[in-house]
């Protein structure tokens, strides 16, 4: 078969995309393809389903499947403080810098279900600086947010998350934060009282607020090159100047078409800083 | 152990365009009989998968670039493939192939305890490059690699697996052979002079 011509189960892939689009709006054309086809062939077999097609038949007409599916079409895997170099280098790089603000506001983009917006948080109250942020954590996937809300966690995931905040330079217990319970760990709620949870797009969406700080790890490696261009645009539009970007180990601003807009602030840590004059 | 050899077609007859690679306990060693063995003119890009712990700086690319002709790399996102390069996936991430010849990295959970792991390269790059991939299972001690060589095999590829019994951890090309019974089974030189014959001359 020449090699010009679409396989049948990527023609089907693309029309199942197009599909979720027009009928739910969410917007998943400009993602990495090759990740989103595995996770929807995980989500054909879940359905038992024997082609794309006919899980667009299924999404198509009934819409309860949807939020099933909008889990396996998200990737959801994160950790408190993961990477703690990452947040060794906001405690002892960038703290410095917000201190200088009277009010600060912190966006974690892609927020899943909100490890990373509770490790900014505690790390934010251990350097005296919780009182006057606000926390905004957006997803596409209301049920991500809405286990972000709810603060609670497989007891298993206990030790490694210790182990992250210790590593971390954490000035306090991490068992300072939360209760065991029944499996779990529920995380204490006053964690959640400078915290905004919400739907946002970073594919559709436009900026909201004007923000010092946004994290946003491992999240542009799923989408395709235009697609991460409109985010890191967006980006710059919602940071103040000064402002940081700290982005995912194995991302990299080095090709978009904003890359001027920022300066490497701390490269090992992929922490970016927008540039401070006119841009 | 019967050379399987005879069942895999020839570096001259195949359309090959990539090769993808991978390994687990016993990795160095192997990898050291095959890649500083490939000429500065391997028209080939070679992607692979080693299982690392997660904390660990990748040093494989720095490693092997010292020890190899060719350009060696960790995988950067997006970045399109380059014949003759070899691309190591990062520690923590999976290593895919995009259809338009791209690699993408992906935090995605692990698959069988390892992430990156062997199946996700194998099957998205089977996908990509169909018939003219070569997957190459060595020495491990999981099974990660079986469903990927598969994959491979299934879309026309050629499968080739590290002999068990010269393994140092003969379980993960034992897996892979249990999957794909037309695998071509051969020793580390075995695996070297097939791909240096697709050098041209």
């Amino acid at each position: 078969m020449p090699d010009k011509t679409d396989k049948t189960d990527d023609i089907e892939l693309r029309l199942l995309l197009d599909a979720i689009c027009r009928k739910y709006h969410y917007d998943f054309r400009g993602y990495s393809l090759a990740s989103m086809k595995r996770r929807l062939t995980l989500a054909k077999d879940h359905f038992a389903c024997r082609t794309f097609s006919h899980l667009q038949d299924r999404v198509l007409h009934d819409p309860s499947v949807l939020p099933r599916l909008l889990s396996f079409m998200t990737v959801q895997v994160s950790e408190l403080f993961r990477d703690p170099s990452y947040f060794q280098a906001i405690r002892q790089l960038v703290v410095p810098h917000l201190r200088t603000y009277p009010s600060l506001k912190v966006w974690v983009a892609g927020c899943s279900a909100g490890e990373e917006l509770y490790s900014l948080v505690i790390l934010f109250r251990e350097e005296g600086l919780e009182e006057r942020t606000l926390f905004y954590g957006t997803d596409i996937n209301p049920e991500a947010f809405q286990k972000a809300e709810a603060g609670v966690y497989e007891l298993d995931r206990i030790p490694q998350f210790t182990e992250n905040h210790r590593r971390a330079g954490g000035k306090s217990s991490l068992s300072d934060y939360y209760t065991a319970a029944y499996g779990a760990a529920i995380f204490d709620k006053t964690l959640r009282r400078r915290a905004v949870f919400s739907d946002h797009s970073l594919v559709t969406d436009a900026v909201f607020a004007e923000v010092q700080l946004i994290s946003c790890r491992n999240v542009l490696i799923y989408f395709d090159r235009p697609l991460q261009d409109r985010a890191v645009g967006l980006f710059k539009d919602s940071l103040t100047r000064r402002g940081f970007l700290g982005i995912g180990a194995k991302e990299s601003l080095r090709f978009s078409a904003d890359a001027n807009a920022f300066s490497e602030f701390c490269r090992d840590n992929r922490i970016y800083q927008k540039q401070g004059g006119a841009v | 152990m019967s050379g399987g050899a005879a069942t895999v077609s020839s570096p001259s007859e195949s359309r090959a365009r990539a090769v993808v690679v991978g390994a687990s306990a016993g990795a160095v060693e192997a990898l050291t009989a095959i890649l500083p063995a490939l000429p500065e003119s391997f028209p080939l890009p070679v992607l692979v998968v080693v299982h690392l712990p997660a904390e660990t700086k990748s040093a494989f690319a720095d490693l092997f670039n010292r020890q190899c002709r060719l350009a060696v790399r960790e995988a950067e996102d997006k970045e399109p493939i380059r014949n003759g390069t070899v691309y190591f996936a990062p520690a923590d991430y999976h290593l895919l192939v995009e259809t338009d010849l791209r690699l993408s990295l992906s935090s995605e959970e692990p698959v069988l305890y390892s992430r990156p792991s062997i199946d996700v390269l194998f099957e998205t790059a089977a996908d990509a490059f169909g018939a003219g991939l070569i997957g190459i299972v060595l020495s491990g001690a999981n099974s990660d690699g079986a469903q990927g060589l598969r994959a491979v095999m299934d879309a026309g590829g050629i499968g080739l697996v590290q002999r068990p019994d010269l393994s140092r951890a003969p379980a993960m090309p034992q897996a892979a052979l249990d999957a794909c019974p037309g695998a071509a089974v051969m020793t580390l030189q075995q695996i070297s002079a097939y791909l240096e014959e697709f050098v041209p001359r």
